[in-house]
């Protein structure tokens, strides 16, 4: 039994070995990766809440002692409006403005963050005064719950199909295919249809149950949002085909759709908001489909967004998923190499 | 007797390989080729390249006197050396899948019928025997009702029944008048099915011919088989080669080599007398011998 193990184990490490993209996502890719990352978010210790400062003064504990509390992100807010929608929406935590006096605070009832930082604020600054945040106040789940239906569709879309045409790749079934007159844009628009279909059945139901547990916030219609659901899914798709296009083992194809979908999850704003972050950073999260999918779908759900409303996400995505889709039909490869 | 293909100096080169070298053939209406050859011979990749499947690196094929297009892949049928099908899906849906690919398609029931298929419809095609498999995918090569079709080592991995049932098939298809070209490792296939056969070695066709005719024309001599230990240690005036535990005498006059036996003193209790082989031709021309 020891023998056949031994032989098994080589012959896995030779397979590896040999399997020289798979040997570069895992010794290159993966470490280059989480190496962004610790970039990316290595401004000192961990914060646990954000708050947005009204006013031109440096965001320092000179300036107020209350933006010296540690833990908490301050950052330069320039629109107030935008701002206390921000607040409403508990994308922030608080929001301070420093050009009156005394100041002016905005906060979430809703929000034990918001409570919390009220109470460190009146500490340090016991004048300053609570602003009504007019409208209803959006718990965070209501928030947070479109970023994660967006990203079960980021995740679905990307593994499933992705992994599946490799599959195919790799067993010879595309090879099969290629013997008949199916060509390979009718096969590549075939897989994102019957996965476009099962994502949006899948999400609905998702959504449905969710709905009836949470009772979700819902303000716009909800055509909008299934359009929003199926674009950001074909968005995904396309995505998934153009990394699976020419590739035929599946370790890379994994390795790729990770070196994908994580930076999404992380910068797309499922979680939180990206209000503060470095410039690049917003820059970025720009370039994947997730951020438009999630800000087009919390712009109908929170604010009730039309179609003239969610029109850029919507052209963004239609414009990836057209060009994903026109690349990988080209890039195409019914064999191995 | 029209031309189905024309095969003109194809060559398929890979940056360390020179895998087809010049190879040039036809294909007549209704015939069956057996392209043979050791592994490694070029068999799979001049397949390949005629299915239309890998594009030459130089060369011409030429699909009833017009070089392949669009429409020939509607025109023509392939089973794989090694096929895969789609995970869960019964004989019939795969069936019904692959007419679905095609304009014209060969009625279903006509497809089952001749590829005996009545008893396997609907099981999972994971649970096919070997033979129950290979018949279905040769439904799956006929779903088109094809002019051409190409059968790429078929029958390898068969049991002697199941690869004697395939060739029934085989036979029916060339009777429906199918061309076929067919690759494989068996010479007795190959005699039984083929009315033309291309030996390919290296890259390059090295002989070609009807079975008889290349038998007739690379043999004139017939085989004498004993057992090894008949033979030890006598003195015998005839060229022995030896082969495990039998010694074969090759002589093209049968009775002055059974009569030199005779003297020597041996028993020819246990002599067989065959004629030359399909698989003694492809020996002496690649050096090399049958694997499965």
């Amino acid at each position: 039994m020891s023998k056949r193990l031994f032989a098994m184990v080589k012959a896995r490490i030779l397979e590896v070995l040999r399997d020289r993209s798979a040997l570069a996502w895992n010794f290159l890719f993966a470490p280059l990766l989480v190496i962004g990352m610790a970039t990316v978010f290595s401004g000192g210790a961990q914060t646990v809440a954000k708050v947005g400062v009204i006013g031109d003064a440096p965001l320092t504990a000179q300036t107020n002692a209350f933006l010296g509390t540690p833990a908490v992100s301050f950052y330069q807010e320039t629109d107030p409006e935008k701002a206390i929608a921000k607040v409403q929406r508990q994308r922030i935590d608080m929001l301070l403005d420093l050009r009156s006096r005394p100041a002016r605070y905005w906060v979430n009832s809703e929000s034990a963050k918001g409570s919390l930082l009220q109470k460190i604020l009146l500490s340090t600054e016991s004048g300053a005064q609570e602003q009504p945040v007019t409208g209803a106040r959006i718990r965070y789940s209501d928030w947070l719950v479109p970023g994660l239906l967006s990203l079960n569709i980021m995740f679905s879309s990307l593994f499933a199909i992705g992994h599946v045409i490799v599959r195919y790749r790799k067993s010879g079934y595309l090879k099969r295919l290629n013997g008949t007159p199916l060509r390979a844009f009718e096969f590549i628009s075939a897989q994102l249809l019957a996965c476009l279909i099962l994502m949006v059945v899948v999400s609905g139901g998702i959504f449905t149950a969710c709905n009836l547990l949470l009772h979700l916030r819902m303000e716009g219609s909800y055509f909008n949002l299934l359009l929003v659901a199926a674009l950001g899914s074909m968005t995904m798709i396309a995505m998934s085909l153009l990394v699976a296009a020419r590739v035929s083992s599946e370790e890379l194809s994994g390795g790729l759709l990770n070196l994908i979908s994580w930076p999404m999850l992380v910068l797309s704003g499922v979680f939180f908001s990206l209000d503060g972050a470095p410039a690049f950073v917003q820059t970025i999260s720009q370039l994947f489909p997730l951020t438009h999918m999630l800000e087009a779908a919390r712009a109908v759900m929170l604010d009730g967004a039309g179609l003239a409303d969610i029109a850029k996400p919507l052209a963004v995505m239609t414009a990836m998923t057209a060009l994903f889709l026109a690349l990988g039909a080209s890039s195409f490869r019914w064999t191995q190499d | 007797m029209a031309s189905v293909l024309t095969v003109r100096e194809l060559r398929k080169f890979y940056p360390k390989v020179k895998a087809v070298n010049g190879v040039s053939f036809e294909v007549e209406e209704g015939q069956c080729l057996g392209l043979l050859g050791p592994n490694g011979a070029g068999k799979s990749t001049t397949i390949e390249m005629l299915e239309g499947l890998v594009k030459p690196t130089s060369g011409e094929i030429l699909y009833r006197g017009k070089t392949l297009d669009a429409n020939y892949r509607e025109r023509v049928g392939m089973q794989f050396q090694h096929t895969a099908l789609q995970d869960f899906l019964t004989v019939r849906e795969n069936l019904d899948f692959f007419r679905s690919l095609y304009q014209r398609t060969m009625p279903l029931d006509q497809l089952i019928e001749a590829c005996h298929l009545e008893d396997y419809l609907d099981r999972d095609h994971r649970k096919l025997s070997g033979g129950q498999r290979q018949r279905m995918l040769l439904a799956i090569a006929l779903v088109n009702d094809p002019d051409l079709v190409f059968l790429d080592e078929p029958t390898t991995g068969l049991d002697p029944q199941a690869r004697r049932n395939f060739w029934e098939l085989v036979r029916s298809v060339k009777a429906r008048g199918t061309t076929v070209v067919l690759t494989t490792h068996y010479m007795e296939e190959a005699y039984l099915l083929c009315d033309d056969i291309a030996i390919m070695d290296h890259g390059r066709v090295i002989a070609r011919g009807s079975p008889q005719n290349l038998l007739t024309e690379h043999f004139n001599d017939s085989v004498l088989e004993l057992p090894a230990a008949e033979v030890a240690g006598r003195q015998i005036d005839l060229p022995l080669v030896h082969k495990e535990d039998r010694v074969e005498i090759l002589s093209s006059d049968v009775n002055v080599a059974v009569r030199k036996l005779l003297d020597a003193g041996l028993s020819l209790a246990q002599l067989k007398i065959r004629p030359r082989t399909l698989e003694d031709l492809f020996i002496q021309l690649t050096g090399k011998e049958l694997r499965a």
